[in-house]
């Protein structure tokens, strides 16, 4: 796979909100795909994550600087 | 300078008539020309399908001539867009026409697409058309008690619908009388009851109250009809009498087939609302890929920052506005009480309890849509 990620730029905004934003996006993309979100909500820290590995994805990083979470994701199935 | 829209739905409406007047002197002078291609001579009002969905609203009530909605100074013609021809700024029509064009605004809209889950077509019940939402009520109607599952899909147009249907069956049972044999539980993607944070801390509690049972993070996988159960991506199934889904929506087949965007979204700037690349191009409405609702609303406040920067593009040469990412829901919370959200790029909305008087104002709606619709509110 590319080693630049699809960025899904989710930073300001509340509806639908970072997640559901990077759900859609997971939906449309190959298994192996990587993706970076982009939220300056800071509850994505912690829900990003729950869903990635409730079904089963990989979380390859989550990092915060400036207010601006970026969370590194992989599509495993 | 020559003005192509295409779309004659809420967005590309509202964007010609409000751009058609702020021209008013320059389209009789013969210096500016607006042209709308659309795909229908009848223009639909969305919203109004959930209303019919629970028979509060029938069809004929939800469309007007598309035509009759139109300033005078716009050429409109019901002949569908095929080919975009970016790079020469021109458009080839299922009618085999070509348009050319100074300025570009694409309103296409987006659809459901049920067949991306299987079994979901066949076996659940939508109201995300007239035809689908008539057949929803018809199968309200015979419904005596069991289990009713709302399930909502990603990404999904008007994003208050999920909560809307459910809080409005609660009352429909609840006027059958039969409100204690139905149990309704209702799903969600991700883990809250809905996308806006103050939303789901008003939405949760009401659920609680009105025994309304729900599982947050879930998305749906596939529908096994035979034996009437739903599965999710996350593992876990969840038995249905009656299935109703917010199905997933996708941008309309010519935005893909001719590559404008991913799944029929055009990638699209937050601020300019020109497609990325493109500086004479413009994109509203669903038909965006920006990361907001998609609403009606959306589509109306994009379609007065695009008519004012067109305008001012005829005027002046440059632009002179950004879309500051403003939206605004009503949120129907029962047959009659309603509360709204409105929110933007930096502020997020704070719903306050519903009432009468907002769900009132939104049947009012239900009817200045159309003075909407003209521009004119």
């Amino acid at each position: 796979m590319s080693d630049e990620p699809k960025v899904i730029d989710a930073r300001n905004t509340f509806c639908p909100g970072p997640l559901m934003e990077l759900i859609a996006q997971m939906k449309q993309a190959e298994v192996g795909e990587e993706m970076e979100l982009l939220s300056t909500d800071k509850g994505s820290a912690e829900d990003v994550p729950e869903w990635i590995n409730k079904v089963g994805h990989e979380v390859i990083s989550n990092e915060e600087k400036d207010g601006v979470w970026r969370i590194r994701v992989r599509k495993l199935k | 300078m020559r003005i192509l829209i295409i779309g004659g739905g809420m967005g590309g409406t509202i964007l010609g008539n409000n751009l058609a007047r702020r021209l008013k002197g320059e389209l009789k002078a013969g210096k500016a020309k607006i042209t709308m291609l659309s795909a229908s001579d009848q223009h639909m009002y969305q919203p109004g399908l959930l209303y019919v969905a629970v028979g509060q609203m029938t069809p004929d009530q939800l469309y007007r001539d598309q035509r009759g909605l139109l300033e005078p100074g716009i050429d409109f013609e019901v002949d569908p867009v095929e080919e975009f021809d970016l790079d020469n700024n021109r458009v080839k029509t299922k009618a085999g026409k070509t348009h050319e064009y100074d300025i570009l605004a694409i309103a296409t809209g987006s659809r459901i697409v049920p067949e991306a889950i299987p079994g979901l077509a066949e076996n659940a019940e939508f109201f995300y058309t007239e035809e689908s939402a008539v057949k929803m009520f018809k199968r309200l109607r015979e419904f005596e008690g069991g289990k009713v599952v709302i399930t909502v899909g990603v990404p999904h147009k008007c994003p208050m619908a999920p909560l809307e249907i459910t809080f409005m069956l609660n009352d429909y049972f609840k006027d059958r009388g039969i409100r204690d044999k139905v149990q309704l539980h209702y799903t969600y993607p991700i883990g809250r009851t809905h996308s806006l944070e103050n939303v789901a801390k008003w939405a949760t509690p009401e659920f609680e109250r009105l025994g309304i049972t729900y599982e947050t993070l879930f998305n749906m996988k596939e529908v096994d009809g035979k034996n009437k159960v739903l599965k999710s991506e996350e593992g876990t199934e969840t038995n249905y009498d009656l299935l109703i889904a917010i199905p997933a929506h996708k941008g309309m087949e010519v935005i893909e087939k001719n590559n404008l965007g991913q799944s029929g979204w055009i990638p699209t700037d937050r601020h300019r609302l020109n497609m990325e690349g493109r500086d004479n191009v413009f994109v509203l409405g669903d038909t965006t890929n920006l990361p907001i609702s998609k609403a009606g609303s959306t589509a109306h406040f994009e379609a007065e920052a695009i008519a004012e920067n067109i305008a001012s593009i005829v005027k002046i040469g440059v632009p002179v506005r950004d879309y500051d990412g403003k939206v605004f829901c009503f949120i129907e919370a029962g047959k009659d009480r309603a509360t709204y959200a409105m929110f933007n790029y930096q502020n997020p909305p704070d719903p306050k309890p519903p009432t009468k008087a907002v769900h009132w104002f939104k049947m009012a709606y239900n009817q200045l849509y159309w003075a909407s619709a003209r521009g004119l509110l």
